[in-house]
């Protein structure tokens, strides 16, 4: 993996980038470094400065201070029109009085390529993106998905060294886009392009993405690919911030290098980690567990219990494959666990207000500072 | 509820209609008689048509409006655009709301302050008032007309097209030929119409700004008129009318079509994709 590799040249770097509008700083101080061939999510809520990163890669806005640097080259200075990256909008900003060839063509005429040469590539673009029967047509007269495969198809059509996506999928239904999601990466692996991807949907940016940048308040949280973060996030943001997560506030009350033993501040449980942390004895901490980690069982549990929550069934919302309960401990706290749905009939099924038993492995959570 | 036409909506359509264009047909009738007498029928005629084309006076005016409305109008249309870009376009800077409504003020100005001001403007200026000052004069206003109506078209514009065209390597000044404008043409057509048409029908500025040799149209029929009202002057009307109501028609028309022509296409687009 490139990013691994010490030696390697970034293809995109920011170098301490901030940018502020006016008192609102909406990136701070941020580097961040991005391979060739990399598909690349930047992740965040709204008003996060994913955006705001990517214009500036674009050429729409201009960093407070920083510098960006594409293949090596300093971008500063440079307006959009001359930079070698293509941007697909978010509101595909396809020009409404041209044709969808016409879109496609618009940034070769713009080259004064030859127009043998035009056609040839336009062709190329409207097979790669399934378009070839609605060429002669409007942009009005095509339907979102449509729309979205024109965009995209402009972008790509000159041949960025990188296609910014700017929430590329965002208008169209879930169907459509999960089928577009991996249509995106069939291409992306085809052109061998960089792709770097804004999205508020995590669920995207972990499908479609090689690494991702979580960001939150113009500042990078973690970098990393979907798996790590999913696995190994490093701050209850991220815990939080992507896919679902119990978090535990707890107590370190020992540790050792094998180990850390908490807490629970609420119920007393004792919760055993195998993870080592740089907290110290007696700090509050907080312990991230994924629902699906968790076993369920009928059963009681007292508060001395190491691994073991007990509690009464809240809630139960059946999802078809998994189920996800909600208990309730003694202390009105509310824990998720899902419980995949194996067998067509069980026997004794759990169900509201049964008393149960939450019990997870010595590696199955994260222990996350406070 | 009661279904189709009240006795009551019946009469006030009727009343209404009579109030509006009552005068008007009053006028076009009129043109057609053979009478000299204004107000007494003396039979079917063309006869003040062909003798309209004989007035040299008539004819000049006509033209020479028609020069001064062609020429403020284009004018306008390119001022008012700018005004309008850079209104919906800048944000916020220093007297935005100032200038803002520095633009819309003439639309409520009375055009008699504004007339007298040019007037004393072309004449501080030592200009030899005539053609260019009546010109200059409709511009002016005109341009404010225009800035409304293509502000409107500006607004729901998404400027990321813009960007996009930048995106794909087309300088800001190209961008602005090949993508804003012919999006926004039918405001800006509608802009220059208007303003035409204020060029076409003003009698107040015109008057205060005009000299020798450009006697516009309707100061024309306004000083003909003082002297009595011939059968002639009627015809001109009748010609002005028929000219205005047939632009406005087509231009409808060409709307309606575009946007019928649209939905087709539209429902079209869903229809196959379901």
């Amino acid at each position: 993996m490139p990013w691994e590799d010490p030696d390697q040249a970034p293809f995109i770097e920011f170098r301490n980038v901030t940018k502020k509008f006016g008192d609102f700083t909406a990136v701070k101080n941020l580097s961040l470094k991005i391979y060739k061939r990399e598909f690349f999510a930047l992740l965040g809520g709204s008003g996060c400065g994913k955006t705001t990163l990517m214009r500036m890669l674009a050429g729409f806005e201009t960093p407070t201070s920083g510098q960006i640097f594409l293949d090596g080259q300093d971008l500063a200075g440079i307006p959009p029109f001359k930079r070698p990256s293509n941007m697909m909008f978010q509101s595909y900003a396809l020009f409404p009085h041209m044709s969808v060839e016409k879109n496609i063509a618009f940034g070769l005429k713009q080259d004064k390529m030859a127009a043998a040469d035009i056609e040839a590539r336009v062709a190329e673009m409207l097979r790669l993106t399934k378009l070839e029967q609605f060429a002669k047509r409007k942009p009005h007269q095509l339907s979102g998905g449509q729309r979205q495969r024109v965009a995209l198809a402009r972008s790509l059509a000159k041949q960025p060294k990188v296609l910014l996506l700017d929430e590329p999928l965002g208008a169209l239904d879930r169907k459509l886009r999960e089928e577009t999601q991996f249509e995106l990466m069939a291409i992306q692996e085809d052109l061998k392009v960089t792709f770097l991807i804004v999205t508020h949907d995590q669920e995207e940016a972990m499908t479609v993405a090689d690494r991702i940048a979580v960001m939150d308040k113009g500042e990078l949280v973690q970098v990393a690919t979907p798996a790590e973060i999913y696995e190994s996030p490093n701050s209850k943001f991220v815990a939080d911030f992507i896919g679902d997560v119990n978090l535990i506030e707890a107590k370190v009350t020992e540790k050792s290098d094998a180990g850390t033993r908490l807490t629970a501040a609420h119920d007393g449980f004792l919760i055993d980690s195998d993870q080592v942390t740089e907290a110290a004895v007696g700090d509050t901490v907080w312990f991230a567990i994924r629902p699906e980690k968790i076993r369920v069982t009928h059963g009681q549990s007292g508060p001395d219990a190491v691994n073991r929550i007990g509690g009464s069934v809240w809630d139960i919302a059946y999802l078809g494959g998994v189920s996800i309960i909600h208990s309730k401990t003694a202390a009105e706290n509310v824990f998720r666990a899902t419980f995949a749905n194996i067998s067509r009939i069980v026997e004794d099924p759990i169900t509201w207000d049964d008393q149960v038993v939450f019990t997870f492995d010595r590696s199955a959570g994260v222990i996350l500072a406070g | 509820m009661t279904r189709g036409p009240t006795w009551f909506n019946i009469t006030s359509l009727v009343a209404g209609f009579a109030f509006l264009y009552l005068p008007i047909v009053l006028l076009v009738i009129y043109s057609f008689n053979e009478s000299r007498l204004v107000t007494v029928w003396g039979g079917f005629s063309t006869k003040w048509y062909a003798s309209l084309l004989q007035n040299d006076q008539l004819v000049d005016a006509a033209w020479v409006t028609l020069r001064v409305a062609f020429t403020s109008a284009t004018l306008a249309t390119v001022i008012g655009t700018m005004a309008a870009l850079v209104l919906v376009r800048s944000g916020r800077f220093a007297g935005r709301s100032l200038f803002s409504g520095m633009i819309f003020a003439p639309l409520v100005m009375p055009e008699v302050i504004l007339g007298l001001s040019l007037l004393l403007l072309f004449v501080a200026m030592d200009t030899a008032r005539g053609f260019w000052t009546v010109m200059l004069a409709h511009t002016t206003f005109a341009s404010c007309y225009v800035a409304v109506v293509v502000q409107s078209r500006l607004v729901g514009f998404d400027k990321s097209i813009e960007e996009a065209a930048e995106d794909l390597g087309c300088p800001p000044a190209r961008t602005f030929f090949l993508i804003t404008l012919p999006i926004i043409l039918p405001g800006v057509i509608a802009g220059w119409m208007l303003a035409f048409t204020l060029s076409l029908d003003d009698l107040v500025i015109a008057s205060f700004t005009t000299g020798p040799g450009a006697t516009t149209l309707p100061m024309k029929i306004y000083s003909q008129v003082r002297l009595g009202v011939t059968p002639e002057i009627n015809a001109v009307c009748t010609i002005l009318v028929a000219f205005v109501t047939v632009g406005v028609i087509a231009a409808s028309i060409v709307t309606k079509r575009q946007q019928a022509q649209r939905e087709r296409d539209e429902r079209a687009a869903f229809g196959a994709e379901g």
